[in-house]
């Protein structure tokens, strides 16, 4: 747990809201990150996990809520030099080479890295002199990458940093995010891959239709939406001694029909066997991850809508 | 402001060869051949070369303000304006640093064609000159907010056909190919409210050791006010910012 000290110096969102028309994009959001965490915000498509990172960057307006920045606004944490970010939709500038374009943004900030420790940390170091406009998308994404870095900043926001990467480059750029995590930087990035959020994040927030459904430590929230559903037919167990099983994390009904979520199918099927003789029609599925936020959101009557309309 | 920053705007600028062409290349050639070709001839009593001179920098630096603000446009498309708001550099030095490069850029234009002018026999005074360049620098005020204003409104595919469009009409209108659409009545009372007219007229005023007339810089200081408040609309529109 972070400590009050910590509280003021971090990252603070407090019911943090916002709307575009009818669709809430953010509703309600309330986060603490203490400096030196790697938090990611997971969550499919439209769940408003660009709209948030647009908010602590100061970039959009909440409409209620604020943003606290190591105790400063966005806007001054920004003209202080301690934020660096990674946008989702952002190409590289021409007529530069890729050092050039790494200076020009160093020379902005207050207390930058020096660029060849930037490129080389971004793994761009090797074609540094190419021009920007002849790079293989990963390689622009590396670039794109030391600009953010070169900031020196004290937090890192990457909104879906490796979208537009294949395996190899997902596995690299991640290798990169490591030695940055490693120096201290406080990272908040956005995914929608739960691998991803797994393997990199110490705390991962889940986000869906603006709401946070789950915030805890990595391997919590994957064991809760990394599950199996099981369903079967099961007409007099008690939902609470279902729940109890071991591997089952929650018990649901419909009718005679009992949704168990699964952190572990396997124990949680040889359990159910030995206490439940009279089982039928047995179904495991694994939860997707889109199935999984589906089945956290309680509500129903939600305005969701395609990420296209948050941005 | 970087310095570092502006350094490498002006670095971008000069390697796009576009603009380099049609900010220096294209009005230089024009008045090589129009120019040297009318070498002797005189046009509303002014020596064609020196008449010419003063129309093809008005041509060349209003391209290059023009477009140079509205290379916005490409930067804004590109996602990049929004990585510069991340940083520590505000808006205004964003637009500083633009305008700064409109007008080296512009001043490499004056440079290249008043040195021309001289090699077809333009002789100006001192304070001639001076007047000259610094009537130029003036007259194009209102033309570096329309690209900034430009910048905001299009995107990268209407960019090339509008500011080439637009800077082509404003120099056909003021006179700078060489010609005057109408000398008389009300369409050239039309053409005098035209912040052109008044950059091709830079060059027979300062032969006559003056400045504009009062009409010319309320022409100029019009358009400006006109075109500022457009263009902080534009912007604020663009970024959402009240």
């Amino acid at each position: 747990m972070v400590t009050g000290s910590a509280v003021s110096a971090g990252i603070v969102l407090s019911h943090l809201s916002k709307s575009y028309g009818t669709v809430r994009a953010v509703r309600d959001v309330d986060l603490m990150i203490a400096p030196g965490e790697t938090v990611a915000l997971l969550g499919p498509n439209g769940a408003g996990k660009s709209t948030t990172i647009d908010m602590i960057l100061g970039l959009s307006r909440p409409d209620s809520g604020s943003v606290s920045l190591f105790g400063m606004s966005p806007a001054e944490a920004v003209a202080a030099g301690v934020v660096g970010g990674m946008l989702q939709t952002g190409s590289l500038i021409e007529h530069l080479t890729v050092r050039e374009l790494v200076d020009m943004v160093a020379s902005l900030y207050p207390r930058p890295l020096k660029v060849d420790d930037a490129l080389q940390l971004a793994g761009a170091g090797e074609f540094a002199g190419r021009p920007t406009t002849k790079l293989s998308g990963g390689q622009a994404q590396r670039v794109r990458f030391a600009v953010a870095m070169v900031a020196n900043p004290d937090l890192l926001l990457l909104d879906e940093p490796t979208a537009a990467l294949d395996v190899e480059g997902r596995r690299e750029f991640w290798a990169s995010m490591r030695a940055v995590a490693a120096r201290g930087t406080t990272v908040i990035f956005a995914t929608h891959y739960l691998e991803e959020a797994d393997a990199f994040a110490d705390r991962i927030v889940l986000l869906t239709r603006g709401r946070v459904v789950a915030d805890g430590p990595a391997t919590e929230v994957k064991a809760r939406v990394g599950g199996k559903t099981i369903r079967a037919t099961l007409p007099l167990a008690g939902l609470a001694q279902l729940a109890a099983l071991p591997g089952v994390l929650s018990a649901d009904r419909h009718g005679d029909t009992v949704i168990l979520a699964a952190s572990n199918a396997e124990t949680a099927l040889r359990a159910l066997l030995t206490e439940f003789a009279d089982i039928q029609d047995i179904e495991v599925r694994g939860a997707g991850l889109e199935e999984a936020f589906l089945e956290l959101t309680a509500d129903g009557d939600d305005v969701s809508a395609p990420e296209e309309a948050l941005r | 402001m970087s310095s570092t920053y502006v350094r490498y705007e002006i670095l971008r600028n000069i390697r796009n060869w576009r603009f380099v062409i049609f900010a220096v290349l294209w009005p230089l050639t024009l008045y090589f051949i129009v120019g040297g070709t009318n070498r002797h001839a005189a046009f509303e009593g002014t020596a064609f070369p020196l008449y010419f001179m003063a129309a093809m920098t008005a041509v060349g630096t209003m391209t290059g303000v023009v477009a140079g603000g509205a290379r916005i446009a490409v930067e804004r498309q590109a996602g990049w304006t929004r990585q510069l708001r991340i940083t520590p550099m505000r808006a205004r030095s964003y637009f500083s640093a633009k305008l700064l490069c409109g007008y080296l850029m512009a001043l490499l234009t004056i440079v290249v064609l008043c040195l021309s002018g001289t090699i077809l026999g333009v002789r100006l005074s001192a304070g001639a000159w001076a007047t000259l360049i610094g009537l130029v620098l003036v007259g194009l005020i209102p033309f570096a907010v329309m690209g900034i204003l430009f910048g905001h409104l299009l995107n990268s595919d209407s960019l090339t056909p509008a500011v080439g469009g637009l800077t082509t009409v404003f120099a056909l209108l003021g006179g700078a190919y060489g010609f005057e659409i109408a000398t008389s009545g009300v369409m050239h009372d039309v053409i005098k409210g035209l912040p052109s007219y008044w950059l091709v007229q830079a060059g027979k005023t300062a032969l006559g050791g003056g400045t504009w007339p009062a009409e010319g810089w309320l022409v100029i200081a019009a358009w400006t006010a006109v075109l500022v408040p457009l263009a902080v609309l534009a912007y604020r529109r663009d970024t959402g910012r009240a």
